[in-house]
């Protein structure tokens, strides 16, 4: 039956964007920055250890302008990945399901995520 | 590995201009076009529709390209009330049935037509649907039963155990959901995908079948049902208002309180 020569519909290209495929796939892109900034960390926690100053400049390095950016990029990569991970542990309870729902919780959580990060900025000075 | 882009032969290049002969409320509307016949790759034809003498709907406007522009524009089509599921396609970005969107709410706009995403095209907006129709019979849609000597009536519900299957037996099989699910494009060929898994829903909640545990052993695979990652694009496009992403959460429940046991 199938043809080898056919064509492969249009998927991402013509797929409207939408807060339900966005918050998902921004979920696996913070989880993968969120690893990779883990890394970064252990290097310092490492240095720390064994030659303090690397470690120092390490901290240096995320106290300049480029660095703080970073930092709090990271700090929000982490707060939005907690809070959504929470919205999908009511989706595991069988909570939530609804549209409506889907998008009062996605909003709660970017707000959260952008309220923690400020908490954290603010704290943290 | 996910593919993100179209290969080589799916690229979808620009295709013909047809104007209207007549009118002065004209929208344009873009077709998706693949022919087997002639080796080309895919293109998007542009045609100006008279709105003034079209139906409300994007069927009506798909049927008067066919009939009165281009009569070899090929798109599946049946009851024209949203109850066969035949001219389900993507309208505008999102999946949907044809026959019951209107045009109007596009406000004059372009409408762009796509056959449904991800899918192999046969001819211009009809996909192949031969594997989403062989995972749906994977699944045993139909009752299953041990009990013995057969009823010599029909199998008895209550009211509450008949309402467990409403949201679920309205399903039509359009294949909506099932191509909207970014999941189901790059695991397609071992994730059962929303349609299918909101079937498997319905015979496991159906209170005079017999096989449920069975079925949840069935579906117990890291593919089947486990590559549904709650995106929830299935939801948002079911034309039936129906959401698969509840039925499959409500899998993955049973299945934890099966081993909970």
């Amino acid at each position: 039956m199938s043809s080898t020569n056919r064509p492969l519909s249009p998927h991402l290209q013509v797929y409207k964007p939408q807060l339900t495929s966005m918050m998902s796939i921004a979920h696996r892109l913070t989880g993968m920055v969120l690893a990779f900034g883990l890394v970064v960390f252990t290097y310092w926690l490492y240095r720390v250890t064994t030659q303090p100053i690397i470690a120092d400049q390490v901290s240096a390095f995320f106290s300049s302008g480029l660095g703080v950016v970073m930092l709090y990029a990271w700090v929000f990569t982490f707060n939005y990945h907690l809070c959504n991970g929470i919205r999908h542990l009511f989706w595991d309870a069988g909570k939530g399901y609804s549209i409506p729902a889907v998008y009062k919780s996605g909003v709660v959580v970017i707000i959260m995520a952008v309220i923690f990060t400020a908490a954290v900025f603010f704290l943290g000075k | 590995m996910a593919e993100f882009r179209l290969p080589k032969n799916s690229r979808v290049q620009k295709g013909k201009h047809h104007k209207a002969a007549s009118g002065t409320n004209l929208t344009t509307v873009k077709v998706y076009r693949w022919s087997p016949d002639d080796g080309e790759n895919p293109r998007t034809d542009t045609y100006e529709v008279d709105m003034d003498n079209c139906g409300p709907m994007v069927l009506d406007a798909l049927i008067k390209i066919k009939d009165e522009m281009d009569s070899t524009v090929t798109f599946r089509r049946s009851c024209r009330e949203g109850i066969c599921g035949s001219c389900a396609m993507n309208i505008n970005g999102t999946n949907t049935l044809a026959c019951t969107t209107s045009i109007k709410q596009f406000k004059g706009k372009e409408i762009a037509i796509y056959p449904l995403p991800h899918m192999e095209v046969i001819k211009d907006l009809v996909p192949d649907l031969t594997h989403f129709y062989a995972q749906y019979a994977s699944i045993k849609p139909w009752m299953q039963t041990d009990s013995v000597p057969l009823p010599d009536k029909e199998r008895l519900q209550s009211i509450e155990e008949r309402e467990q299957l409403d949201g679920l037996y309205e399903c039509i099989l359009c294949a909506c959901c099932q191509t909207s699910c970014p999941s189901y494009w790059w695991n397609g060929d071992r994730y059962l995908g929303p349609a299918v898994l909101l079937q498997s829903y319905r015979w496991l909640a159906d209170s005079r079948d017999e096989y449920t545990g069975e079925r949840l052993e069935d579906l117990e695979d890291p593919f089947k049902v486990y590559r549904c990652h709650t995106i929830m694009n299935c939801a948002n496009t079911c034309p039936k208002g129906l959401n698969p992403g509840k039925a499959i959460g409500e899998i993955k429940k049973m299945i934890a309180q099966r081993h909970a046991l």
